[in-house]
């Protein structure tokens, strides 16, 4: 009898803590909620460019004292769910976040399929949805449906037809013929790219010699690499993931392929990348880019290295950040965390972040790279949408 | 030729993914789902130490394989005894092995993460092409290959030569008549259960020169395993390689004579042909 008092005793007073706890904290603290994968097929991806970045930005702000709101600075408190690369389980975590953890805002999903996916209940919830791994043409009908939602990494079109522009103006130079070889991996993100792709390059007057899919996870890509090598192409574009962005460099070093033009889509621009293969790579040409000389840039990486321990990316993990920034200026520009106010307040102001000024029109921010090239290990913007100091494209030259 | 050089190599990598699964499945009735992280941890060992101290992938399955091995004997003896100590008959067993091997998948993964943390990992060793009849093929796969056919003939001497070998055997065949001419069943179970965990460790270290891994990628080698073990006829060595290079051959071909999008329908496709013709596996006995 006496330990069952005992046991109620010490049952009530952990619930008291506990309650004692939330409302202090719902006073002092401004809380925000983050989900994506942590384990599953995009965990690789996101501990790289998402997960980092948030930490990082968390970890500056409060140690600026928090956030200024009008009744004084709060510090963030961060609560963070695994999706499990899983769709049904992100829908749910985020239902959680809003319902149960009541969280005051939520750093948008990672990944195009997941920002889509997730994208009603964060307009339910009235949460604004700062995208950036999401790539899509269907943008203009999204942003017309969801009010909350801002793009900021470009639409599949923008990213199609640097690559040609690219292509098209080493070709006019005299540097390389019209012979294209193109793969996709058999998923959203490459079937749609491939297939947008299609038409601009026989547009833009470039014959299309070997165009293939492969399923995600293909444990051997080498006859893909030796089709595509029989084909003679004078560049080689494949709008892959990062499982098969190392798999194909690797065959394409194995195989010697001999183009004038390298171009693997995500996690070309991954540190893990530049350090797998050195020297070999001098000339490829991936998804992405960033101006790394900028003293903003500088910093930002620095303390990218610094507070996480690992390098950012040579792409979206600027984004990311700067989306972030983005949130930051706009609930500090509103005074408090009214959703809706802040919401309104994305739209109608410019930020100034580590890449410089941005803004959106129609909730849709028009800067950001979309080419990258290594050159003397470092992987640098060629190509953009309203970024100044593009590097000049160089050609490759082999492997060795 | 050269579709059939690539798909013989492709054929050895499958047989190291299976070949462990096949001893766990075949002799020691434990249908483990935790097999692909068994070789992504064996391959994890090979990347941390080839990065932080330059030691060769190869040599590096000399200390894999031990280490694997013990640790999948304490998993039998302290996981998965007292469900076989608590399971009436096989049916019961092999639920209960597939849910726990199935949580224990999980756990490996949550473990592989928070020591290595969920990047991607990926290293260039022996990545150069080698000339083979006018073919290039790259230099890791053909070293992963000999390895498997080392690994296969040895493994096939032991099972058929030797004495513990052949008790093996025997428990594949009949658990209870084994245990009737005096075979410690469970030593011998556990001794095999322990075997497949370090070849498919040994695997995953081999893998790793050539396919960049993550944490949680596991399980679509499970699924692969799953396939060539079934195929081939549970608890057989011969009918794993046959499985293994029937896929390897017919997955190649497909992506070079006629679409690489289509290799994994091909795979399925012969799968269920064998399940409909061959439903106990290739060299598998059939189930009276």
């Amino acid at each position: 009898m006496k330990r069952r008092t005992a046991l109620k005793l010490a049952a009530a007073s952990l619930v008291a803590g506990s309650l004692a706890i939330g409302t202090a904290q719902a006073g002092d603290t401004v809380k925000i909620g983050a989900v994506a994968p942590k384990t599953g097929p995009l965990a690789g991806g996101s501990t790289v460019t998402h997960w980092p970045n948030i930490h990082l930005w968390v970890h500056e702000v409060n140690a600026r004292g928090g956030l200024k709101l009008k009744d004084g600075r709060k510090k963030i408190e961060l609560i963070e769910y695994d999706d499990q690369t899983n769709p049904g389980v992100h829908i749910k975590a985020a239902q959680r976040l809003a319902t149960q953890d009541k969280v005051d805002f939520i750093v948008a999903p990672y990944g195009t399929g997941f920002n889509l996916a997730s994208a009603p209940i964060y307009a339910k919830h009235g949460y604004p949805q700062i995208a950036v791994s999401a790539i899509s043409d269907k943008i203009p009908e999204l942003t017309k449906r969801y009010p909350g939602i801002f793009f900021t990494l470009g639409s599949t079109t923008s990213f199609a037809s640097a690559v040609s522009d690219i292509l098209s103006k080493m070709r006019a130079d005299g540097k390389m013929g019209g012979r294209i070889a193109m793969v996709n991996v058999a998923d959203a993100f490459g079937i749609e790219l491939a297939e947008t792709a299609r038409p601009i390059f026989k547009k833009a007057g470039f014959e299309i010699v070997y165009d293939k899919s492969y399923p995600l996870g293909t444990q051997d890509l080498s006859p893909i690499m030796k089709g595509a090598k029989a084909s003679k192409p004078d560049a080689f574009v494949a709008w892959s993931y990062p499982p098969d962005t190392f798999g194909l460099t690797k065959q394409a070093i194995t195989q010697n392929l001999d183009v004038k033009a390298f171009y693997t889509a995500v996690a070309t621009c991954f540190p893990a990348y530049g350090k797998v293969f050195g020297k070999s790579i001098e000339g490829n040409l991936g998804a992405g880019g960033v101006d790394p000389t900028t003293p903003a840039m500088k910093a930002y990486r620095k303390a990218h290295m610094e507070v996480t321990g690992k390098p950012a990316d040579g792409w979206a993990s600027a984004n990311t950040y700067v989306s972030l920034q983005v949130l930051e200026q706009a609930i500090e520009g509103v005074g408090s965390v009214d959703r809706k106010a802040v919401t309104q307040y994305i739209k109608d102001n410019t930020f100034k972040t580590i890449m410089g000024d941005i803004n959106f029109v129609d909730q849709v921010s028009h800067r950001f790279w979309t080419v990258g090239q290594w050159q003397g290990g470092e992987f640098y913007g060629v190509a953009s949408k309203g970024m100044p100091n593009a590097k000049p494209v160089i050609l490759k030259k082999g492997w060795k | 030729m050269d579709i059939l050089i690539t798909g013989i190599l492709l054929g050895g990598t499958y047989t190291l993914i299976a070949m462990g699964l096949n001893l766990q499945y075949g002799v020691a009735r434990i249908m483990n789902l935790a097999n692909g992280e068994m070789l992504v941890a064996g391959a994890f060992a090979a990347f941390w130490t080839y990065t932080a101290g330059q030691v060769s992938p190869i040599l590096s399955i000399l200390f894999v394989a031990p280490l694997a091995f013990l640790a999948n004997w304490i998993i039998y003896r302290v996981i998965l005894m007292p469900l076989i100590k608590r399971a009436k008959n096989q049916g019961q067993l092999e639920v209960d092995s597939i849910l726990a091997t199935f949580g224990m998948g999980f756990a490996f993964v949550g473990i592989m993460i928070a020591t290595f943390g969920a990047d991607y990992f990926s290293y260039d060793y022996l990545g150069d092409g080698v000339q083979i009849i006018g073919n290039t093929f790259a230099l890791n796969r053909i070293v992963a290959f000999f390895a498997a056919v080392i690994i296969c003939a040895i493994l096939y001497a032991w099972l058929y030569w030797s004495r513990p070998g052949t008790a093996v055997r025997a428990v594949a065949v009949n658990p209870q008549a084994a245990g009737l001419v005096g075979i410690n069943v469970r030593r011998v179970s556990a001794l095999a259960f322990a075997l497949g965990g370090s070849l498919t460790a040994v695997g995953g270290s081999l893998i790793s020169t050539f396919l960049t891994l993550d944490a949680s990628v596991g399980v679509l080698f499970t699924m692969k395993a799953l396939i060539i073990v079934i195929m081939g006829g549970v608890g057989d060595v011969r009918g794993v390689i046959v499985a293994a290079l029937i896929l390897g051959l017919a997955e190649t071909a497909v992506a070079t004579l006629i679409d690489p999008g289509l290799t994994l329908a091909a795979a399925y496709f012969i799968f269920i042909l064998v399940l409909l013709f061959r439903p106990q596996g290739l060299f598998g006995k059939p189930t009276s």
